[in-house]
């Protein structure tokens, strides 16, 4: 037998006797694989949909030609070009609504495929295997993905929309993205009513100039601009993602833990073995395969569990998505082979952070130092000296994070920073507590309490640590969203105050409405509202134009105002920001905007929560004058409360409009109330299985000290103690040490929820959010972290209590 | 002080009921010192636990002071070995986490016996003055020994039981520690019943007896 193997049997021979740490390495590696790789399944699923949602059309048309002025263009311009020779195919793109018990909205895509490039194919398909005739011809098609279909609900391949236009037959492509539908662009054109319309032109004469009069009215734009889902979701899949690091972390704790301790239970073996002949370099690539056996097991159960977690949370992810961004994500995974593979090597990565400081030290263990368990302690001193001094660089960081940083990346290392500071610090911090504690309290079991619980510091410290992260973590994002949906309520009730908002069909309908509820004498308030969608700096921005009324100081509350703003808004010289579009142009009060060639001075800023665009208010005048692709979008209007059922109805019947047209305030405020929560769904979920984790960490820490602690607590017992009593002190330092880490765990939750209101919020979505602390809240945390804990060490406990006292008594006798 | 009346006790084994002790008689008197010794496997040990209150024997009785100690609860043996006993082991069993001074303190603070006087007189006889703030784990193993032996003194007990207590160190160190601890137990007015496998060491105790199948043959010095 060759000595690798001789070795590797004696290694592996250990965990016949210790079972609960061969369990609690895997539990580790498997729980981190597992929460990381779930995380990742939801965002690769989200991301894997929206490039699939904007590789609708693929192929060498490399270019695009829009609007300059963004919004739609005549088809003549297409037919122009055409006829200049450009190899130029039309798209028309448009929301279609359909009505139902869950309102649904698709991007409907209207494509001519006769002039598409031979090489391009549509939702997958190649031109070449396209049926044209049916396609194009009557009743044509209409290509669906198979998640839409599913919401859709419709039976016999036939679907209408909410005002009341027939589609084509439904035919499924299962490569089609989720929220699309793809027809031929004449029926798009009489399905979005915008006939003679097109929205853009793929081009693949990238590098021709266009002829100047179309070059008045049309831009060439790279492809490359039309990632916006991309960009405007990747603060969300961001925050999930470090979400997912952090239960990475504190999963990686316990494996760590574990390694360690069975490392230092193995010190002697390690010894033996060198001193009988195996080569140091034999015995740590045994070490080494045995940590390889480690990460694919733990691996393989990780990503079999993380699936099983996404597609627990993908639903609510996907609502989010939806509700945010509006961006369409499947409601069932699809992953492809590679992620399977990730998660392995992920777990085999963890498995190296997590043991690779195991190893090292067991290369520089010296062959003939004694097997010391009590080492550790000894150790204890330089080794907190390096963590406070790894603390401290970390919080220089996390402060140069604070004063300089600039994006979400450097938010998110402040995070990182000052989280990981923190839990090297906590060691440090209860050791100096505890000796504080040591020097008040006399008495034999008193002291003994005390020292004790410092020397079981070592063995607990990283266990205590993930229970400081995902307490503070829950801490913080508890805060945040309570905050938030404290701030958000009190916004949403200010901002829907009209009862009834109308979504006309289309401009000229809208003026029909205002017309006629303008001679209703039930209507007190009646506000028409125009819009347009404009870019600035590259970035979409919804510009909305209200006339001039009174109500609008009442229920639009702002963040900062300069004097008489809401006059000279109306003046049409003014103009108010969102908070987020005025962070990301850095304008301030007083400061111009030049907008349609106009400087206009800003005079307002206010929220705009939940918003992934820019938002500008202007007066609804000056928007019709200057922006010619501005509509009448909305109408919002406040009657006497007993008639606004019978206007609703009166409404819907004389101009044909839908439930998803006419909406009621109480309604939109469910809505609104409704995608809150599900946004923070998922963010919740994976707080609470981070604090699982870490009370995991913490049981199977307490459990495995259990085992090693009956040398310690059984001489007290021949000294006098009784076992029940044993049993108490065990249970009152197991609560001294995580109540000690709550009470940190709670100022350090606090400074992260201010963390993440006024700096990760702020980069991230672009509003700031006023930090509330909710003192119900903090103590029912502070509650379930010290029932974690009991819950953690209830069963060691139990098994100690039930010792017989001749399993003490083995710690005495060699001999019967 | 110390009376043992066919005393029984049997472990349960794979192979079937192990008996150990099979009416042991023992006495010692107050102030006196006894000897135990046997082969190994021989019961000794089980015979110390027992009068320790550490376990249960399965009949006959152990008396102290004329108290029968059998049928006492779990409490009234913890208070009986802490106020009334003190114990040396032959791998000491000092508590790592506090230092020598505090081991030292430890029982006689727990029976609320504590004489600093006598505590200082024990520290300095055995040597440890200069070791007050070490840990267990920072002295040898004849320092260690002395520390376990000042513990069991430091109450000025009754009876100290001591289960090899030189077993785990060499043989001038052993003479040296033993001889210690037997003036020290004189001069605390205790009784001694020390397990040992030496009939060198044995020797120097004022009575001696061998446990041979399960049962005490006395041997007067």
């Amino acid at each position: 037998m060759s000595p690798l193997l001789i070795a590797l049997q004696a290694l592996l021979s250990h965990w016949r006797r210790h079972r609960l740490q061969f369990f609690s390495i895997f539990t580790g590696l498997w729980l981190a694989t597992a929460l990381w790789t779930g995380v990742q399944a939801l965002n690769s699923q989200a991301r894997a949909d929206y490039a699939r949602a904007s590789a609708v059309l693929t192929g060498p048309a490399q270019a695009q030609l829009v609007a300059r002025s963004g919004e739609r263009f005549e088809q003549s311009l297409y037919l122009q070009l055409r006829k200049l020779g450009w190899q130029v195919s039309p798209v028309l793109e448009g929301r279609l609504r359909f009505a139902g018990e869950q309102p649904l909205t698709v991007r409907l895509i209207g494509i001519e495929p006769l002039s598409l490039p031979p090489a391009m194919t549509v939702a997958g398909t190649p031109l070449q295997g396209f049926d044209l005739q049916a396609f194009i011809g009557t009743p044509g098609q209409a290509w669906i993905g198979p998640d839409t279909l599913r919401q859709l609900a419709v039976t016999a391949g036939q679907a209408t929309s909410s005002d009341g236009q027939r589609l084509p037959p439904l035919v499924v492509q299962p490569q089609l993205a989720p929220g699309v539908i793809v027809v031929d662009i004449g029926h798009a054109q009489a399905l979005l009513h915008a006939s003679g319309q097109l929205s853009r032109l793929l081009s693949s004469d990238e590098a021709r100039p266009l002829p100047a009069e179309i070059a008045e009215r049309l831009t060439l734009q790279a492809p490359s601009d039309d990632g916006d889902l991309q960009r405007l979701t990747d603060s969300f899949h961001l925050n999930l993602t470090a979400l997912g690091l952090l239960a990475f972390v504190v999963g990686l704790f316990i494996a760590h833990a574990a390694i360690g301790l069975a490392l230092e239970q193995r010190r002697g073996l390690i010894r033996n073995l060198r001193t009988c002949g195996i080569s140091l370099k034999t015995l740590l690539l045994g070490l080494a395969l045995e940590l390889g056996v480690f990460a694919v097991l733990g691996g393989l159960a990780g990503v079999a569990s993380g699936y099983g977690l996404a597609a627990l949370l993908l639903p609510d992810v996907a609502a989010s998505l939806r509700g945010l961004y509006g961006a369409q994500v499947a409601g069932q995974l699809s992953l492809p082979a590679w992620w399977w593979l990730a998660g392995i090597v992920v777990s085999v990565l963890g498995a190296l952070l997590a043991g690779a400081s195991s190893v090292l030290r067991a290369a520089r263990l010296p062959l003939l130092a004694l097997a010391q368990p009590q080492a550790w302690r000894l150790a204890q001193g330089p080794w907190l000296h390096r963590q406070a001094l790894v603390a401290a660089f970390l919080l220089v960081v996390a402060l140069g994070c604070w004063q300089w940083g600039n994006s979400l990346t450097s938010a998110l290392i402040l995070l990182a920073a000052l989280l990981l500071a923190a839990a090297l610090l906590l060691p440090a911090l209860l050791d100096g507590t505890l000796a504080w504690l040591a020097r008040v309290c006399h008495g034999p079991l008193k002291e003994w309490f005390i020292a004790d619980s410092r020397q079981q510091l070592p063995a607990l410290s990283l266990a205590l640590m993930a229970l400081l992260l995902a307490l503070a973590a829950s801490v913080g994002v508890g805060s945040m969203t309570e905050g938030f949906r404290k701030t958000f309520s009190g916004w949403l009730d200010q901002r829907l105050s009209a009862d009834l908002y109308l979504t006309p069909q289309d401009t000229t309908q809208a003026l029909q409405i205002t017309d006629w509820l303008a001679r209703q004498p039930a209507v007190t308030t009646l506000l028409p509202s125009w819009r347009a969608e404009i870019r600035l700096q590259q970035w979409p921005v919804q510009v909305q134009g209200i006339i001039d009324h009174p109500a609008y100081p009442a229920r639009w509350p702002l963040l900062e105002q300069s004097p008489q703003a809401w006059a000279q808004l109306a003046s049409g010289r003014a103009v108010m920001l969102s908070e987020q579009l005025a962070r990301r142009l850095n304008l301030h009060l007083g400061d111009k905007l030049q907008l349609a060639n106009q400087a206009m001075t800003v005079v307002g800023l206010y929220a705009d929560y939940g918003n992934p665009k820019g938002h500008l208010l202007v007066n609804a005048d000056w928007l019709r004058g200057h922006l010619a692709q501005a509509k009448l979008s909305n109408i919002s209007l406040n009657l006497a409360p007993d008639r606004v059922a019978a206007l609703r109805a009166d409404l819907q019947q004389r101009f044909a409009l839908d439930d998803s047209r006419v909406v009621e305030q109480a309604t939109l405020k469910r809505w609104s109330s409704e995608i809150f929560s599900r946004t923070f769904a998922a963010t919740t979920a994976l707080n609470s299985l981070t604090l699982g984790v870490a009370g995991i960490a913490l049981f199977i820490s307490l459990l495995t000290l259990s085992q090693s602690r009956l040398g310690q607590l059984a001489p007290l017992w021949a000294l006098g103690v009784r076992r029940t009593q044993l049993v108490w002190l065990s249970l009152g330092q197991t609560l001294m040490l995580s109540s000690l880490t709550v009470l940190l765990a709670i100022p350090l939750g606090l400074l992260l929820a201010w963390c993440l209101v006024a700096v990760v919020n702020v980069q991230a979505f672009g509003w700031r959010l006023p930090l509330h602390v909710f003192a119900a809240q903090l103590l029912q945390l502070a509650v379930l972290g010290l029932l974690t804990s009991l819950l953690a060490s209830a069963w060691p406990l139990w098994q100690l209590a039930r010792r017989q006292p001749s399993e003490l008594l083995r710690q005495f006798a060699d001999e019967i | 002080m110390l009376v043992i009346e066919q005393l029984y006790k049997s472990f349960s084994t794979a192979q079937g009921p192990l008996a150990v002790l099979q009416g042991v008689d023992l006495q010692l008197a107050q102030g006196g010192s006894l000897a135990l010794m046997g082969e190994s496997g021989s019961g000794k040990s089980t015979l110390l636990h027992l009068v320790a209150g550490l376990d249960r024997a399965d009949r006959g009785r152990i008396l102290i002071d004329g108290q029968a100690l059998d049928g006492h609860s779990e409490s009234a043996l913890s208070r009986w070995r802490r106020h009334g006993m003190g114990l040396v082991f032959q791998q000491y069993n000092l508590i790592s986490s506090l230092d020598v001074a505090a081991n030292l303190a430890f029982q006689a603070r727990l029976a609320a016996r504590l004489d600093r006087q006598w505590l200082d007189y024990l520290t300095t006889r055995l040597g440890l003055a200069s070791l007050l703030p070490r840990y267990p784990e920072q002295l040898s193993g004849g320092q260690q020994q002395r520390v376990a032996i000042g513990r069991a003194l430091a109450a000025r007990p009754a009876l100290v039981l001591a289960d090899e207590p030189t077993g785990s160190l060499d043989e001038a160190t052993s003479d040296e520690v033993l001889a210690l601890m037997l003036q020290l137990v004189g001069e605390a007015g205790s009784s001694l019943l020390m397990v040992t496998h030496s009939p060198r060491l044995a020797a120097r105790l004022e009575q001696r007896c061998v446990l041979r199948a399960g049962r005490v043959q006395v041997e007067a010095r």
